[in-house]
């Protein structure tokens, strides 16, 4: 097997991994508005991180922090709704991160390798930093695992039984945001909600325990991988949109199946 | 008043510039229920929040015995349809709990049967239930219950009012419970604060010849529940602001004076 296309297949299926559960999260707790923002955004963070030389991938994971805290502090100062301001957001730091690409002429960009991603181009070093990544992500997500259910259960409740509400929901969009600047290389900014989405809500369906449908997920997320390189490999189509047009399909296989009952 | 579990001292608070709360005195002791009622809007819940530190009230303070062990009731539980978990691990959610505590929580609320059913699937009595095993599950040393009697039919009420105060007396936890129902209050309530925006008035329910029109619809479980009379020294407007003099107008409570039902009578 070409080194290239096996750097792209362990680069997925880390990522297909750490999308399972952290995904269910998205999916339980109605965040997949918030996760499109923070992924948009993510283009800003290249643009930053490009013009201040740092490495994009803490751009982006710094970027999106910035973002969900400044998220939070508008949503209780203002009255417009938290989907109008996600809107605004996502749309508008997703332009000035074009605008800002635009004033650097003199480096070199693939930009369509940003916005849809670029997994055949995954380097041994963006290899490191997608399998670093997203196992330490899954470990903070064993850790929280129970308080992350709990909040999502019922935040107050969390907070009178004692556990810190406030501290583990930040943990949350913190993941989150460690996971976009993972996946950006691999799906693009455009497409990488799908990739968090797409697999735990097929999942759902025939589920009975929230680890069932983390792990479910998980499990799509790695077939709809395999299914997406091997058509990009014997099609020529593009790596990121073949890998989220396999996690559709398996998506709408979902309903195919008879549900199961208890 | 050194052996409270709580105790609120002149408590305000104001939403955008609205008071909400002011100059609320509220204690509750082990071992004593103590019931919130009052209409709509008169600052129930805000003042649950205030208790449970969920919330900051702008004046006033709020004292807590320290490390106090809370059993909170909430007066919602909506889980996203998506999220599949079933009540046992809903109830295992309380940190270092066992299947047989859930089981022993269960069958003291009367609500087995569900142990293993999806939590979106059961009935709103049987959430009810669930959501008090819960609280039970925390061995806690003061139940805060916000409306537990919610979208459950009157019989149901009546046997969760009666459980309550079984579970009080087995465990000798206080209780604060919230209720709008103005003339649906348990005959074992210890004191009865009546609240809008302000305590209106507070005090140990009297004893009611009951109603025949309840004996009739609730048999033997209207020995639990008391029609509770009492006098207002002073009259809300719609606002709820105090009104000293007679209103002209229209006013959410009726002329301040002993309220008489007649036969078949059900409202407050």
């Amino acid at each position: 097997m070409a080194d290239f296309l096996l750097n792209a297949l362990l680069a997925g299926l880390a990522l297909a991994l750490v999308a399972g559960p952290l995904g269910s999260f998205v999916v339980w707790r109605r965040m997949a508005y918030f996760g499109d923002t923070l992924s948009h955004a993510a283009l800003l963070g290249v643009a930053l991180g490009l013009m201040l030389d740092v490495s994009p991938t803490l751009a982006v994971t710094v970027g999106c922090v910035l973002l969900a805290v400044l998220l939070v502090t508008l949503q209780s100062r203002q009255p417009l709704a938290s989907d109008t301001l996600l809107g605004i957001l996502a749309h508008s730091t997703l332009s000035l991160g074009l605008v800002v690409l635009s004033f650097m002429q003199d480096v070199r960009i693939d930009l369509m390798g940003y916005l849809f991603g670029d997994l055949l181009a995954v380097g041994p070093t963006d290899l490191a930093w997608i399998i670093g990544g997203s196992a330490l992500v899954l470990v903070l997500l064993a850790l929280l695992w129970r308080p992350l259910l709990a909040i999502t259960v019922h935040e107050e409740l969390a907070k009178v039984e004692g556990l810190p509400v406030a501290a583990i929901r930040l943990s949350l969009m913190l993941l989150i945001a460690v996971v976009i600047a993972v996946a950006m290389k691999i799906v693009g900014v455009l497409l990488i909600t799908s990739l968090l989405i797409i697999p735990a809500a097929a999942a759902q369906r025939h589920a009975r325990t929230p680890e069932q449908m983390a792990f479910g997920a998980s499990l799509l997320g790695i077939v709809a991988v395999c299914a997406g390189l091997s058509l990009s490999w014997f099609q020529d189509t593009p790596a990121g949109p073949s890998i989220v047009v396999s996690a559709a399909a398996l998506f709408l296989l979902s309903f195919a199946l008879p549900r199961r009952t208890a | 008043m050194s052996d409270a579990l709580i105790r609120l001292t002149e408590v305000g608070v104001t939403f955008a510039g609205q008071s909400v709360l002011q100059d609320v005195q509220l204690s509750v002791k082990p071992g004593e229920i103590v019931t919130l009622i009052g209409p709509n809007g008169a600052g129930k819940t805000t003042l649950v929040r205030a208790v449970l530190g969920l919330l900051k009230p702008d004046s006033g303070s709020v004292w807590r015995k320290p490390k106090l062990r809370v059993g909170y009731m909430p007066q919602k539980l909506h889980v996203d349809a998506t999220l599949p978990l079933s009540v046992l691990r809903f109830l295992r959610l309380v940190p270092g709990v066992s299947r047989a505590d859930v089981q022993a929580a269960l069958a003291e609320v009367g609500a087995e049967q569900v142990l293993d059913s999806p939590l979106q699937s059961i009935s709103g009595g049987e959430l009810q239930r669930v959501l008090l095993a819960r609280a039970l599950l925390r061995k806690p040393e003061l139940l805060v219950l916000d409306e537990p009697v919610q979208g459950v039919d009157v019989a149901g009420q009546a046997e969760l009012y009666r459980l309550i105060t079984q579970l009080r007396d087995r465990h000798g936890c206080g209780v604060l419970m919230v209720s709008h129902d103005l003339h649906l209050v348990m005959s074992t309530t210890d004191q009865v604060v009546c609240l809008n925006r302000h305590v209106c008035c507070s005090g140990h329910p009297e004893q009611v010849s009951f109603d025949p029109a309840f004996v009739e619809l609730f048999g033997e479980d209207a020995k639990s529940l008391a029609v509770y009379t009492h006098h207002h020294d002073h009259e809300h407007d719609l606002h709820g602001a105090v009104v000293t003099e007679t209103p002209t107008g229209l006013s959410i409570k009726g002329p301040a004076k002993p309220h008489i039902h007649g036969d078949g009578c059900k409202h407050g």
